[in-house]
């Protein structure tokens, strides 16, 4: 079993995130799990989401408090949260930020990738939406969920709701993503 | 609620949603209804089951089988949105069947099944389905969603006994005297207690029809057969519970876990069967009636009272406003079993 915490800000979609996450990992054939951390949710205030990837049925109810990988939709969260806390050592931290993992000063032996969705997000979006790209990112790095399941999600989640464009760009940031991480 | 006036808005669901201005207001529209022979709904927690608790034993006084979902929460002060079970704890005596359930799948299945055992003609009793508020209101989990033809095989259309009818006026809910009352309030008690085999039969046909169970309909055990220890608890700690009993397990210790479902009716006999060789039991209550223990807790003793081979049974208070049940809240109460005395909070 992955167990995965996301950290965000209220706005950012963090809960989105792991909805679109277990939905993926769901199509890909696998049992998946996930909840906000629960709260009186403000816009702005940090927040965080946990998603649970298994082969096998998942029984434990508890928050995630040694994951195996960190998702930080937001870098400003670096100064405000321990965003790495009980992250298991050698676990995956994936940051959303233009600089380089050596320049984030984190302590602590963890797998750190720097992925800049923001500004992905500003040419795909016109606007910092940087949940679903961040998904790109981490389906490249983890491989814990496909990019073919993660578009088929996208469609699941915002067809529907948001309708056809919200989910062709939503689509197209992920696979930019995608691309542009190593 | 919300998802249910999506079904209506695009006509998946031929229902009327009627919006009322209080909890006490809800539910006594849902009586309402009821009484004129259709089908009800509704949903409600913490201070909403607290507003509704004086309809609560119309509705079942009145022997109208409305269902309802209870996403357990809190009791305000201080004020708390977050999960315990002390909302329907507290609604214990209101004549309500009181099924607690462990996962989103188990969510759905019951609230399908909570009609046929209500509507049941020996029973006719309102239930409602217990789920730990977020933990279960707020998860993303994958739920098999049976097809509308094998549900309305399994539940088909519902024929009340007697409904409130222009043409055929009847009175319902009268007064009782003091030289009826009595006998009404034994008629309903024995309902409940008749509930237990029709909630077995409904989880046994549920399972010819779904190929889903949960143990016998009222409780359900995981690794009991030849354990020592067990955890008794209600609703999704016992998801956690499996987690812990498969890692003692592992450590070679002989731990199990009991999960009871229908906390009303209690399932005494079932309990006390399935317990037969186990030494001790912690019984993790995520409620506490101040001033005594937690209810599971005192059911439980009870049970066991009149039994010549009793187990140790100690008491946990655990996962109160919110508070996280870990694994190694769990661990503690396995490992305090032989050694507790009485109510042990886990905080």
């Amino acid at each position: 079993m992955i167990e995965i915490r996301i950290h965000g800000r209220g706005g950012q979609g963090a809960v989105t995130t792991g909805q679109i996450m277990a939905i993926a990992a769901f199509d890909d054939g696998k049992q998946s799990q996930t909840f906000p951390m629960f709260g009186v949710e403000r816009s702005g205030a940090p927040v965080q989401a946990f998603a649970r990837i298994s082969d096998e049925k998942i029984n434990i109810r508890s928050q995630i408090y040694n994951p195996d990988i960190v998702v930080v939709l937001d870098s400003s969260l670096l100064d405000a949260v321990d965003v790495t806390s009980g992250l298991k050592e050698k676990g995956t931290l994936i940051i959303n930020t233009n600089k380089k993992p050596a320049d984030l000063s984190i302590k602590g032996k963890f797998n750190i990738h720097a992925v800049d969705a923001t500004s992905i997000a500003l040419k795909i979006f016109g606007k910092p939406i940087v949940n679903t790209p961040m998904l790109g990112a981490f389906s490249k790095i983890t491989k814990a969920i496909s990019l073919k399941s993660l578009t088929k999600a996208i469609d699941e989640t915002f067809l529907e709701t948001k309708g056809k464009k919200i989910a062709e760009l939503n689509k197209e940031a992920i696979t930019a993503v995608y691309n542009q991480t190593k | 609620m919300e998802r249910l006036a999506d079904y209506i808005n695009d006509g998946i669901l031929k229902s009327e949603m009627i919006h009322a201005e209080s909890e006490h207001s809800a539910i006594s529209a849902a009586l309402g209804a009821e009484a004129m022979g259709v089908r009800t709904f509704t949903a409600t927690a913490s201070q909403g089951l607290a507003l509704m608790h004086e309809i609560l034993f119309v509705v079942s006084g009145m022997r109208l089988p409305v269902v309802m979902a209870v996403a357990n929460r809190a009791l305000s002060a201080p004020i708390n949105i977050w999960n315990d079970h002390q909302d329907s704890i507290s609604e214990r005596d209101a004549g309500w069947i009181q099924l607690y359930v462990e996962s989103a799948q188990e969510a759905l299945d019951t609230i399908i099944q909570a009609y046929k055992i209500a509507e049941n003609r020996k029973i006719l009793l309102p239930v409602m389905v217990c789920l730990d508020g977020f933990t279960l209101s707020h998860v993303y989990e994958p739920v098999n969603i049976p097809k509308q033809k094998d549900v309305d095989k399994f539940l088909p259309r519902y024929n009340a006994l007697f409904k409130l009818d222009p043409k055929k006026p009847i009175t319902m809910g009268p007064i009782g005297f003091p030289d009826t009352y009595m006998e009404f309030r034994k008629e309903t008690h024995e309902a409940m207690l008749n509930s237990i085999e029709v909630i077995k039969n409904t989880n046994n046909d549920f399972k010819k029809s779904f190929s889903r169970s949960y143990g016998d309909g009222l409780i359900e055990t995981y690794k009991i057969n030849d354990a020592d220890y067990a955890v008794a608890a209600m609703g999704t700690v016992c998801g956690t519970t499996r987690v812990v009993v498969d890692e003692l397990r592992k450590q070679g210790k002989k731990v199990g876990l009991i999960k009871i479902k229908s906390f009303r009716p209690f399932p005494k006999q079932k309990i006390t069967n399935c317990c037969k060789n186990i030494k001790g039991i912690a019984v993790i209550d995520r409620n506490i009636s101040l001033g005594n223990e937690g209810a599971l807790y005192t059911e439980l003793r009870s049970a066991f009272y009149n039994q010549k081979k009793k187990p140790i049974i100690n008491g946990f208070i655990a996962g109160l406003g919110g508070r996280d049940i870990t694994l190694s809240h769990i661990k503690t109460a396995f490992n305090k079993i032989e050694n507790s005395s009485d109510t042990e909070w886990l905080l």
